[in-house]
């Protein structure tokens, strides 16, 4: 009998692509021969924007990078900018900067395990994580007025400090937050279709993943404990502790789609730990002292990293001596983490591709720039 | 019901033909609707939201609105569309899910046709389904079509195997393929049903709860596989494949795939009430019967028999609300490496048992 392969294009407008990915997929029937990702739909110039614009007019464009985790874009761009111009910022600015990402990743975090939820095609657990989302929006928003792209760090400090019922509110949510991880690893985690679903599906061995320059929940998935916010402490992440949660192949493989999806999980629990501290240990202190009325670094270059929910965030810039950027450059963690589409999609079925790309979490908005 | 339109016609084709098509006009076609309705409301009130709140009191009339809505729709045809039978296929799909509640008996006295070989017939006119599937997707000429279609028809074509089979053990058991012979036969009390054991096997019929709570659940888990419903809905599986085979599809002929879909879930939660917990019998006893009002029986009946087929329906909704979905491959291995194995030793041990 004749067999023909068949080539399938999935997205730019397709219900998993997460975002406007096109994914060219050769089959074979169900078998998936070849995966490769096109990209570049969204497309917005971020870089050459930068040189145009002032260093505090650039705070807004990185918000719209990874869209699900602003707050984090911004503090990797503002610590670049402080590391750039040797700026001591106030301890408190620090703390609130460290308390808004932290709570940003499980914003995050929560995006990407609910729609996974709806890509292996579990419905519910999307609207459980999206209503706990919600909350945590609902603290950025009386904080800084937005709910999606905030603009909330500044080179030097914060836009606004936090409103007074803040903290109570955020030890709320922290109450309130807990129970709901378990509930979530009772409804989608532990499920045991779910895990026949992800469970050696897309293994990522040690080496392919240095190899592609993959970070975040990524790579500590498949079993290294890497973590910019250990290796390089940066804002007062050494003065808290926290640990960092690697894949152990509890239910497969080490490095599968269960593993990438469950460091997430316990990720989330981490942020609540640094969260509780940080308002421990916040101190009181004016969050605007530090901001510079002209931000104006000397000439050098500086490459900076943070670590954003998906991975290491970098940012690389040049400075002239002018009030503008002559260079911005970005390294996004999720665009490394999709070239890992190629390699880990060889061999599974057309199913597996969403597993897979719904495990890697990407963001369309980090990715094309 | 056919007794009576033969007294009013006195015409044998007109009433047998009225008392088939008077369930789905009557029951059907608004329980269709208004399981599009309850599917909403189930989901959202498990996903902590409200679901339709706006058009009438509860968004009662949300699904009239939402067919009103298709019917006015543009009717788009593709250009590369085979347009015959892309036109055909949703009229097959509709009329093989609607065709099963002819034979289905909603109480004792309302029954479309007594047909001796009801679930024979309906096991079969089922099979229309799939060649309705196969139709419309195939000639969409669309590759996720393609997949779903390869995909559908192997599972629709596989689930029915462990299906037959548990309806066979059913059948030695009670001797009959008539649908209202076996709702009559699980008379009286609930531990008359078939899941109990049946009526009339002494002791025998405690031997039997196990292998018939077996039979059960092979044939719940294969009749939700059969409808395409989560876990088993890998056939339009959004995530992957879009909508499936019915991606080319909008307005009405989008509403019929749609409309089949409810009407399916309704025929095969009603035909495992049938076969398993008595059908429209209730479980202890008739208010007609101790209050001696015979009229009233038949409507008790016909509560019961809801009250069975929507707790079923409720259930696969239940679980569509719940469950991931499977794979292609994992779906297939549980049903030729488990329901097939279990069903046929179930098949012969009951089978053994009922010489007994």
């Amino acid at each position: 009998m004749k067999t023909e392969e068949m080539i399938l294009n999935m997205g730019p407008q397709h219900p998993s692509t997460h975002g406007v990915l096109r994914l060219e997929v050769k089959l074979e029937g169900e078998l998936v021969l070849d995966v490769k990702p096109h990209i570049g739909y969204l497309h917005r110039c971020f870089e050459k924007h930068c040189e145009n614009l002032s260093y505090p007019q650039i705070i807004p464009y990185t918000d719209r990078l990874d869209y699900l985790a602003s707050m984090y874009n911004n503090f990797g761009y503002v610590v670049a900018v402080e590391k750039l111009m040797g700026l001591e910022v106030p301890e408190r600015v620090h703390y609130i900067r460290v308390i808004m990402g932290e709570f940003q990743r499980i914003a995050s975090h929560l995006v990407a395990l609910g729609t996974y939820g709806v890509d292996i095609g579990a419905f519910t657990p999307f609207l459980y994580c999206f209503r706990d989302r919600e909350k945590i929006l609902d603290l950025f928003e009386m904080t800084c007025g937005a709910r999606l792209l905030y603009n909330y760090m500044w080179v030097g400090g914060v836009s606004h400090d936090l409103p007074p019922d803040f903290l109570r509110l955020a030890k709320d949510f922290i109450v309130y937050f807990r129970p709901k991880i378990k509930e979530l690893n009772d409804l989608l985690s532990y499920n045991k279709i779910f895990i026949e679903r992800t469970a050696n599906i897309g293994i990522l061995p040690v080496d392919t993943a240095i190899n592609y320059g993959a970070t975040g929940p990524i790579l500590r998935a498949s079993g290294i404990p890497f973590d910019v916010r250990k290796e390089e402490p940066y804002a007062v992440y050494d003065k808290i502790d926290f640990d960092i949660p690697t894949g152990h192949g509890e239910k497969g493989t080490t490095g599968d789609s269960w593993d990438r999806y469950f460091v997430r999980v316990q990720e989330m629990e981490q942020s609540l730990r640094i969260i509780e501290q940080a308002i421990d240990q916040i101190p009181d202190g004016d969050v605007h002292e530090a901001i510079p009325r002209r931000v104006k670094p000397p000439k050098g270059t500086v490459f900076s990293r943070v670590e954003n929910p998906k991975g290491e965030l970098g940012y690389f810039i040049i400075s002239d001596g002018k009030d503008k950027p002559a260079r911005v450059k970005v390294r996004p963690p999720s665009f490394l983490n999709l070239a890992l589409m190629e390699p880990l999609c060889k061999g599974h079925l057309v199913a597996d591709i969403i597993t897979i790309l719904g495990s890697l979490d990407i963001v369309l908005g980090e990715i094309d720039r | 019901m056919y007794e009576i339109f033969l007294n009013w016609f006195g015409n044998e084709t007109l009433s047998m033909f009225l008392s088939a098509a008077l369930p789905l006009f009557v029951a059907i076609v608004p329980f269709a609707l208004f399981a599009v309705l309850l599917e909403r409301k189930v989901s959202a009130h498990m996903q902590d939201r409200l679901g339709p709140m706006r058009v009438g009191f509860h968004g009662i009339l949300q699904t009239v609105a939402d067919i009103l809505k298709l019917i006015q729709k543009e009717d788009i045809v593709a250009s590369n569309n085979d347009k015959r039978w892309f036109n055909l296929a949703p009229y097959l799909v509709f009329v093989g899910s609607f065709a099963a509640f002819a034979a289905i008996p909603f109480s004792s006295k309302y029954i479309g046709t007594h047909a001796e070989v009801g679930l024979f017939y309906i096991l079969s006119v089922s099979g229309i389904v799939v060649v309705g599937i196969l139709m419309g997707s195939w000639s969409s000429n669309n590759k996720y079509s393609l997949l779903g279609r390869m995909r559908s028809v192997a599972q629709i074509v596989s689930y029915e195997i462990p299906t037959a089979l548990v309806v066979l053990t059913m059948v030695m058991l009670t001797g009959t393929l008539s649908l209202d012979t076996m709702s009559q036969q699980q008379t009286a009390y609930f531990w008359n049903w078939n899941l109990f054991g049946g009526a009339g096997h002494g002791f025998v019929q405690l031997l039997l709860i196990p292998f018939m709570v077996v039979a059960f659940i092979i044939l719940f888990i294969s009749t939700l596989a059969e409808v395409n419903r989560t876990p088993f809905d890998i056939a339009e599986a959004e995530s992957e494949l879009v909508s499936g085979f019915h991606t080319e599809y909008s307005g009405m002929k989008f509403a019929m795939f749609f409309l089949a879909e409810y009407a399916n879930m309704f025929a095969v939660s009603a035909i495992v009430a049938i076969v398993f917990l008595g059908g429209y019998q209730s479980p202890f006893g008739y208010l007609g019967n101790s209050l001696s009002i015979p009229w009233l029986i038949p409507f008790e009946q016909l509560f019961w028999f809801a009250l069975k087929a929507l707790f079923f329906v409720f259930v696969q909704m239940w679980l569509r609300w719940t469950l991931p979905r499977l794979r292609v491959d994992q779906l297939m291995t549980l049903c030729w490496k488990y329901l097939i194995p279990y069903a046929i030793v179930n098949l012969v041990i009951v089978g053994i048992l009922t010489l007994f």
